[in-house]
């Protein structure tokens, strides 16, 4: 039951966070373009309007437009509370395990393409259509890099896989680099992020995620929007707790579980920092290299697996 | 009653209706009632046997028919037992389907060749699953073969159908071939018909060989496997969408049986190689990526369906070609995982697919045509066929709590456990097959956005999608029993893995066994707790809650402001707006135009300059690679062939007078 | 860790990334780019030598790795981006076959690499047999980069890293080849390198373009 508690106070720790997260990246980018940026509770205030406000539906827009929203926000809530945050063994990670997660993200994504193509105009058959065609060509990276841990975990459990790299101790494990460049490079596509996606935009021919949502208003464009948030909270402490998850708590006492909490907090922030220097750096890239893209970042999770076999296995 | 009686009971319902579909051609309304009745009749039967079959050791029988000196062996185990499982469920629905599918198809012309031939598809069908010796199994085979072929060109007056069906028919009768080649060596090993004499001979490992690749051929062939899948983007869209769902989800999955059966049963898979699982995960693999491929390029709805049926056979075969390798090294708990993996998939796209087509077969009859060029917003006119046409489609692209996810998960559990198998070729080659199972599930889900965007969503393209009728309360009720059981098989998968492990047990003696369910019926634990483990209810739940809360909202909060849609500003939207169909799959179109090569063209007329455009009309085709650089040159080659071999048929009287001469001599020479 | 433990870890890392170095090689679009990347493959092995020989204690390795960081690493670079400036060669690679298909290729060639290597790997007592089949997958490498390029240039920068994968080979599986070899075969790789540049000079000269295809037309 102790353990059930913990799982729900980690989900609504992610859920509760991940604005916060997103006004941060913001925050570091605007520092770093010499702007002073919004404040850290703009993204607060935002969803609080849009709470507000009410929504406008355009003529013939059917249930599946209304519903979307709905189950975008529980998919991705889910699967935020999958992720071992603080503690590594938790109750919901059993119910779920790696590919179960994929998957979860991939229903928030088949709804959101369905609810862009429920209105019948360009922008949102052009959105749903990129974004399906992009999200194919990362799921076979992103599976991969992540059957690289599975495969030296023997499991495709989340806690099983960070129990793993805990007691792997601090050699340096190429296939680990590998797959860590790999899912970097998908967790920026999926998320949206500069090079793939500019999530700032709204100029019609470079939107991908942005064309999808264009005709959401009010609580509806809320809940789309705090999900998005979420996936990038969620990406981000993927990242950080399958590869580098030294400070996560393995037992749920309370010290271990504050120094858990700090160390998380602590890599969150130097990940931010790293992104929003790396989304000021880069310009987003043509959409037909987006491909190349994920084609490189499926080589490198290839060679990860090839390195595994070849280099650490052995005979 | 036995299992093997309700099998008996199964075709002797399904000869009646048959009888019926003859006798009765002069009251369509009384025929069109008797038969479905009579076929609904006969899959309940199918079921129970089915599940008799699974539950209960074999039961077998003999009917003195046949050739004289060989009766007719049936036999009800656990593999029949699933696949008649997988049939009465499907033909159940399709029969309830029927009876308001016909109705309004018989308003338009004849329908007693179908009453006379669906009847005699589904005892053929039957007859192979029940099959124990040879003989029986090839006269039943042929009479589906045949029976579907006439089902195929039911609507001969159109020349496309004919072609297809002919295409059908040729490539039928060459598996047809290939699999009597497979008996053949059999056969001459076993010293008899009988299966169980072919299940106790030794094959030397050429012969062995031999064999499996003739059944490869045959069974992949029927299937609709890469390279041999180009009859099936055409004889599925050309029959009436009721006998494209049971070919669809039933024929190819007895094709799957005959595999089975050959392959793991009769030579058994102590006698296979190590390249055989091999050959069937490539041949898989090639399957899934590429069905889904084509399938995104179709602008028809059905012909989208049916490559996609290509891509899940491949889905199926990864499972089976994981099983095999396992087995091959020694691991028969693992070939277990792949088997049922594949089992559960065969069943549960036997449940979307058919929902599939079904609705599409709505479309048809409400639209007037299944172009996704003229379809749109069907789901303001249509609501209760989108629905489900939802359903199916969120199934198929295999995302929970559907039951398309929970095979596919097991299918990447079974991928998985590769290191096990120790640093061979195999071990590194099968995470390649995982990724591509990823990339056909992604590209799925792809193709079904735009299946479902283009057909449901939007604003009507053309008067009749405008105007469109929801389907009667027959097919609602025939498209409800798959949706259900999508849903249920998605989220009690426990209850079905006990009743699928049977066949794992009879085939290869290994079973899942009590870790699969071991924890209670609430978690799926293929292998063991700690390994991997899933828990649809979870899911569920979360999404009933979300589900709840908008019904609260909505009701709550009650009439919504309407107004016209944003588009950033664009004003006066019309239905020539929205993305077509071979938009949507453009970046894809572009990125795999190697794969596709396209062919394109671009008409324009304009006022005089060329900047005072008139009309622009843009036409892409896409080709079956395969069709232009496989099936061509062995037509061209075959036909070079006659024209060298004509020549016999030209010859003077002494010409034919020497032939018989020769043939003698020859003859002569042989037998003394 | 001891120290033949943090030689063998290095010497793994090493490995894995002597075969992102040769992917890069494969999947370059620039020139300049290209010959950047080959430079770094010099510096990795200058890193390398340098490692073995501390850790083995073979102080010619040293040289070695002096040698393989003034050659490899900036001489040759720099030779040869001086050719392409002077001959005003095309700053883009032109692959033959696209560039997709050349990594996928690349990527079956190291799984067939892997797989012949597997019986040499079981016979193998060194310690660093795994190396082997990495070897054999960059050399493997290098010659696909050879078929699939139409210039000249990169099939001479696709030569020169076969030979960086061979002495990669020999200094992590064997600890370094004899000296006086070494010094040898660095000596041929640079005039081999001047000669190309005197013969490419020629044949652009002749036929204004080092586009191979037309060496193949009649003059």
């Amino acid at each position: 039951m102790n353990l059930w508690l913990w799982n729900l106070a980690e989900a609504v720790l992610m859920v509760g966070l991940a604005p916060l997260a997103t006004a941060l990246v913001k925050l570091f980018k605007a520092r770093l373009q010499n702007r002073r940026g919004p404040s850290l509770l703009q993204s607060y205030r935002d969803l609080a309007k849009l709470f507000a406000k009410q929504p406008v539906l355009a003529e013939h827009a059917s249930w599946i437009f209304r519903l979307a929203p709905y189950v975008i926000f529980a998919a991705t809530a889910l699967a935020a509370a999958i992720v071992p945050v603080i503690l590594v063994a938790m109750p919901l990670t059993a119910a779920a395990d790696v590919i179960a997660l994929v998957a979860l993200l991939a229903l928030a994504r088949f709804f959101t393409a369905l609810a862009a193509m429920d209105v019948g105009t360009a922008f949102g058959g052009m959105g749903a259509s990129r974004e399906m065609t992009f999200a194919a060509l990362s799921e076979p990276a992103m599976l991969m890099s992540i059957f690289v841990l599975s495969i030296a975990a023997h499991s495709t459990n989340l806690s099983a896989m960070i129990d793993t790299v805990l007691n792997s101790g601090l050699g340096l494990r190429p296939s680990l680099a590998f797959a860590l460049a790999a899912l970097v490079m998908v967790a920026i596509a999926e998320t949206g992020r500069i090079p793939v996606d500019n999530p700032a935009t709204h100029l019609e021919l470079t939107m991908v995620h942005e064309a999808m949502i264009l005709e959401y208003s009010g609580r509806y464009l809320a809940l789309i929007e705090w999900a998005n948030q979420i996936k990038l909270l969620l990406f981000a402490t993927l990242l950080l707790n399958l590869f580098l998850p030294w400070g996560i708590a393995q037992d749920s006492s309370l010290v271990s579980v504050l120094i858990a909490a700090g160390a998380w907090l602590l890599k969150l922030l130097l990940l931010f920092a790293l992104l929003s220097l790396f989304e000021t750096w880069m310009a987003k890239m043509r959409i037909f290299r987006v491909p190349e893209y994920l084609g490189l970042a499926f080589l490198l999770a290839i060679l990860g697996i090839l390195s595994h076999y070849i280099l650490e296995v052995g005979v | 009653m036995s299992g093997m009686s309700w099998a008996l009971a199964a075709l002797s319902a399904a000869l009646t209706a048959f009888l019926a579909g003859i006798l009765l051609s002069a009251t369509p309304k009384h025929q069109r009632r008797l038969v479905c009745a009579l076929l609904l009749l006969s899959a309940l039967a199918a079921l129970a046997a089915g599940l008799a079959g699974l539950l209960s050791a074999p039961g077998e029988v003999r009917l003195p028919i046949g050739l004289p000196w060989l009766a007719m062996h049936f036999r009800l185990d656990a593999l029949g037992g699933f696949f008649l499982l997988v049939l009465g469920l499907l033909l159940g629905a399709t029969a309830l389907y029927s009876v308001g599918y016909l109705r309004q198809l018989g308003s338009q012309r004849n329908l007693t060749p179908l009453y006379i031939f669906l009847p005699l598809f589904v005892i053929g069908m039957q007859g192979v699953m029940l099959a124990d010796d040879a003989y029986t199994f090839m006269v039943f085979w042929e009479l589906m073969s045949v029976a579907s072929y006439f089902l195929v060109t039911f609507e001969h007056e159109q020349d496309g159908h004919r072609k297809a069906g002919f295409l059908y028919l040729l490539m039928a009768h060459l598996g047809g071939m290939l699999i009597l080649g497979g008996f053949a060596i059999l056969y001459a090993a076993g010293g008899s018909f009988e299966f169980d004499a072919m299940r106790a001979a030794a094959l030397t490992p050429l012969w062995a060989s031999l064999a499996f690749l003739l059944a490869m051929s045959g069974f992949g062939m029927k299937a609709g496997m890469m390279p041999l899948h180009a009859w099936l983007p055409d004889a599925h869209p050309a029959a009436p969408s009721n006998v494209s769902a049971l070919m669809s989800g039933i024929m190819i999955k007895v094709a799957i049986f005959g595999f089975l059966r050959m392959i793991w049963d009769l030579i058994g898979l102590q006698q296979a190689h190590w390249w055989w699982g091999g050959l069937v995960l490539v041949i898989g693999s090639t399957s899934a990526v590429g069905g889904i491929l084509f399938a995104l390029q179709q602008n028809e709805l059905k012909r989208v369906l049916a490559y996609s049926s290509v891509e899940n056979i491949g889905i199926i075969a990864i499972g089976l070609g994981l099983g095999m390798i396992f087995a091959h090294y020694n691991y028969p708990s693992l070939a277990a995982l792949g088997l049922v993996a594949a089992l559960y998939h065969s069943l549960n796209h036997a449940m979307f697919k058919g929902l599939l087509f079904m609705g599409a077969g709505a479309v048809m009859h409400g639209a007037h045509s299944c172009d996704m060029g003229q379809l749109g917003g069907l789901i303001r006119r249509m609501p209760r066929t989108a629905a489900l046409f939802l359903i199916g489609c969120i199934s198929i692209s295999a995302l929970p709590p559907f039951n398309g996810f929970v095979s596919e998960w097991l299918t990447f559990q079974a991928a998985l456990m590769a290191p096990q198998l120790q640093g061979t070729l195999l071990s590194a080659l099968i995470p390649f097959s995982a990724a591509m199972l990823a990339l056909a599930g992604a590209l799925a889900a792809a193709c079904f956005v735009k299946v479902f965007g283009i057909v449901f969503q939007g604003t009507p393209r053309s008067p009749a999608a405008a105007e469109a009728r929801e389907a009667n309360a027959w097919m609602q009720i025939g498209m409800a029993i798959p949706a259900a059981l999508c849903l249920l098989l998605g989220i009690f998968p426990a209850w079905m893995l006990p009743l699928i492990d049977a066949v794992p047990k009879a085939l290869i003696h290994a079973e899942l066994g009590a870790s699969a369910t071991g924890n209670a019926w609430l978690w799926l634990t293929p292998i063991a707790q700690e390994r991997a483990s899933y828990s649809p209810l979870i899911v569920l739940m979360a999404l009933l809650l979300a589900g709840c809360t908008f019904l609260v909202i909505h009701y709550r909060y009650g009439k919504k402001r309407r107004t016209e849609p944003w588009s950033c500003g664009h004003p006066h939207l019309n239905p020539r707006m929205q993305y077509t169909a071979a938009a949507f799959s453009q970046p894809l179109r572009r990125i795999f135009s190697d794969l596709y090569q396209p062919q394109d063209k671009l008409l324009r007329s304009d006022h005089g300059h060329t900047l005072l455009v008139k009309r622009l009309r843009y036409q892409v085709h896409v080709q079956d690679l395969l069709w232009r650089h496989l099936y061509l040159p062995v037509k061209r080659f075959s036909e070079w062939l006659t024209q060298r071999i004509d020549w016999l048929h030209h010859r003077p009287i002494h010409g034919y007078l020497a032939f018989t001469f020769v043939t003698l001599l020859l003859l002569l020479g042989l037998l003394l | 860790m001891t120290q033949p433990g943090l030689l063998q870890q290095w010497v793994v890392v090493a490995a894995a990334a002597m075969l992102l170095i040769m992917f890069a090689l494969l999947a370059q679009r620039h020139m300049r780019a290209l010959l950047r990347w080959f430079a770094l493959q010099g510096v990795l092995l200058a890193l390398t030598s340098a490692l073995v020989a501390f850790v083995a204690g073979v102080p010619e390795l040293y040289v070695s790795a002096l040698l393989a960081l003034l050659l490899k690493g900036l001489v040759l670079p720099w030779l040869l981006w001086r050719i392409v400036l002077r001959l005003g060669v095309h700053r883009e690679v032109e692959p033959l076959v696209n560039i997709s298909v050349t990594l996928l290729l690349g990527a079956a060639l190291v799984l067939f690499a892997f797989y012949v290597s597997l019986p040499i790997e079981k016979l193998s007592q060194l310690v660093t047999r795994n190396i082997i089949a990495i070897a054999l997958a960059c050399v493997l490498l290098s010659m696909l980069m050879m078929i699939t390029r139409r210039k000249a240039i990169t099939q001479v920068v696709a030569f020169l890293s076969l030979e960086n994968a061979l002495f990669f080979t020999a200094t992590a599986a064997t600890n370094g080849m004899p000296l006086v070899v070494e010094i040898g075969v660095a000596f041929d790789v640079l005039i081999a390198a001047l000669i190309f540049g005197l013969f490419f000079f020629q044949i652009r000269r002749t036929f204004d373009s080092l586009d191979l295809e037309h060496l193949e037309e009649k003059p």
